[in-house]
């Protein structure tokens, strides 16, 4: 199905680290016929931090939707943990504006059949110490700022020790100060060995926090894999800033650099070869070289490869 | 109780697999590096968990300040009607409902009687229609709803404390109408032995009795009308639409009631069993197994209906 999914390389026999979510041809047909997810294969490693990546409407959240049991897959199986171990942010915050932040984690928690009604205060407050919401505990929902209202739904998945924490886009609506908080209590939770699930339409985010990634477009997981490998999974190019494009790119082809292109610089995948022999070579030949660096194709790249133009990369 | 076990087994649908059943060695090989979630002391069982988040529902109800001005313009209503009755005597108190308010002039207690009379045709029935028709419905709406299932609530436990605490509501409806006129009437008319509709005077502990009689008649009518609008709040995200639809519903029925040709209709219809309660104003009390059948009818038919639908939707909200 998908064709371009990039396997991580070969897992020791026996020892290859159990899956916290898989899907086996997960789909979502809505009536209308629309297919939002069409049978895609997650593999979601224990104990990583996966960045759950695709442009707006590419069916990240029902993929979501369908993990939390909101919507039933057409077709297609799943496994998770229970319910009751998972923590979850869906499609933004949703709380009681009439209550406070504590009486709504308090509302959530009760919910829980097997959340220990003993704890819940004391719970409660230590998932608000968390994510900074202390002194707003009492404070009535509807008075908090967009960041905070994120806050509390984080501190609602964070209720209890949870092992997974599904996060979809959780960064929406926080300042860069609250986005690296979050990065940070991310950080903290995969260090406790809670599995995170993280959506996210920002590359920048997902590099920096992921340690796996899927990569989703139109419904298809197109991709999936570590950060390195799928990054990795393209050759660095070299780019040469010179008003002698021409020439520097004969040079490039004379040694043999693959994939030489020529627009308002000049570039060509480096290969083997070090960079500051290309540079001799182009002084050599002449060429005024204004500039020269190596580009290693980061997520984004592929990303862009595999999703089309259009993508929505304000990260 | 699990997700896990609903969404497998014989229907085969598609989705969960329990975790258990398809890696329980490799969960074990991996299990230190989790958070001991599993060794945590297991809650409190079914009932203690689902106590709790009924009472986290009643809470949330009865705290409400939307619901508590509705109980309290419904506990007004008896005042105003126990004030114009004294203030007007019962000289002039003839007409239709003579006979009844010229009870209520002679004994305090019948202005419970006349005022659930009056408020159970529509201004009760709409209190209800709002909490009831809100439920699900206004949950979904504020996304609440997704939170409170991903908690995991369970749709079945969460459609029961809903109708629970829907019916709690009703019974607050009417308590609050039977109350607040026992007061008033207290207050203003002669306490003593009461005339019934039959003729017959009986004991004043006698006509509590038949007050607490009439506002367990009248709760019930008021569930099953929950009943209804729990129904149609699974059928929407937008409570308005569950809460309008209701009324609507009722105010047809009390049209429809109205053609003498539609007699045959009648007893099928909610609202004519309503104002069932007056058995208890007669001696011997009057029968009302009819009103409580049709109660028991409606409930058992919309609380079905509310399954069917919830249990299985997809909730995009």
């Amino acid at each position: 199905m998908t064709s371009e999914v990039l396997l991580e390389a070969g897992a020791p026999s026996g020892a290859a680290p159990p899956a916290a979510i898989t899907t086996s041809g997960l789909t979502k047909r809505f009536r209308g016929g629309q297919v939002a997810v069409d049978a895609i294969d997650l593999d979601v490693p224990r104990g990583s931090v996966y960045g759950f990546l695709g442009p707006n409407g590419s069916g990240k959240t029902t993929t979501i939707r369908m993990l939390l049991g909101l919507i039933t897959p057409t077709e297609g199986t799943f496994t998770m943990p229970p319910l009751t171990t998972v923590g979850a942010l869906v499609e933004g915050p949703a709380f009681y504006p009439y209550l406070s932040g504590e009486a709504n984690l308090l509302r959530f928690d009760a919910a829980d059949p097997s959340a220990p009604p003993r704890t819940a205060k004391a719970r409660a407050a230590e998932a608000l110490e968390r994510v900074g919401l202390a002194a707003a505990a009492g404070k009535r929902y509807r008075a908090y700022s967009l960041g905070m209202r994120q806050r509390l739904a984080i501190a609602a998945a964070l209720l209890r020790p949870r092992r997974l924490l599904v996060l979809d886009e959780p960064t929406n609506g926080l300042d860069p100060q609250g986005t690296r908080e979050v990065r940070a209590l991310v950080k903290d939770v995969a260090a406790e060995g809670t599995t995170v699930f993280v959506s996210s339409h920002l590359l920048a985010e997902v590099e920096q926090m992921c340690t796996h990634a899927g990569i989703m477009s139109a419904g298809r997981l197109v991709a999936q894999g570590t950060i390195a490998s799928l990054s990795g999974g393209r050759a660095a190019r070299i780019r040469i800033d010179t008003p002698d494009l021409e020439a520097a790119a004969r040079v490039l082809a004379a040694l043999e650099l693959p994939d030489v292109r020529v627009g308002s610089d000049v570039t060509a995948e480096l290969g083997g070869h070090a960079p500051e022999r290309i540079n001799a070579e182009l002084v050599v030949a002449g060429v005024a070289v204004r500039g020269l660096s190596v580009v290693r194709t980061s997520l984004e790249d592929v990303f862009v490869g595999l999703t089309g133009e259009g993508f929505d990369v304000d990260g | 109780m699990s997700t896990a076990d609903t969404q497998t087994g014989a229907r085969r649908t598609p989705g969960l697999v329990p975790v258990s059943e398809t890696r329980r060695s490799a969960e074990r090989a991996a299990a230190p590096r989790e958070p001991s979630v599993l060794s945590e002391p297991e809650p409190s069982g079914g009932v203690v968990a689902f106590w709790r988040l009924l009472r986290s529902e009643l809470g949330l109800t009865f705290r409400r300040p939307r619901n508590l001005i509705m109980l309290g313009v419904l506990a007004l209503v008896p005042v105003i009607i126990g004030i114009v009755l004294k203030s007007i005597g019962t000289e002039d108190a003839d007409g239709g409902m003579g006979a009844l308010l010229a009870a209520t002039a002679g004994n305090s207690l019948m202005l419970t009687f006349v005022a659930l009379s009056a408020l159970v045709p529509l201004l009760m029935p709409i209190a209800v229609a709002v909490v009831a028709g809100d439920s699900i419905a206004g949950e979904a709406g504020t996304g609440t709803l997704r939170y409170l299932l991903a908690a995991p609530a369970g749709r079945g436990r969460l459609l029961a404390v809903k109708y629970l605490n829907a019916v709690a509501f009703s019974v607050a409806v009417t308590a609050a109408v039977a109350v607040s006129a026992l007061v008033v009437g207290v207050l203003l008319f002669p306490v003593g032995p009461v005339t019934l509709l039959s003729g017959t005077t009986v004991s004043f502990a006698d006509g509590l009795l038949r007050i607490l009689i009439t506002v367990g008649y009248v709760s019930a009518g008021m569930a099953a009308l929950a009943a209804v609008a729990l129904a149609l709040s699974t059928l929407t995200e937008v409570s308005i639409g569950a809460i309008a639809a209701t009324l609507v519903l009722i105010i047809v029925t009390q049209v429809l009631r109205a053609f003498p040709q539609l007699d045959w209709l009648a007893p099928y219809l909610l609202p004519t069993h309503w104002s069932g309660f007056d058995g208890a104003l007669r001696d011997p009390i009057g029968d009302m197994s009819g009103g409580l059948l049709a109660f028991t009818a409606y409930i058992a038919l919309f609380l079905s209906t509310a399954w069917a639908r919830f249990s299985g939707k997809d909730i995009s909200s």
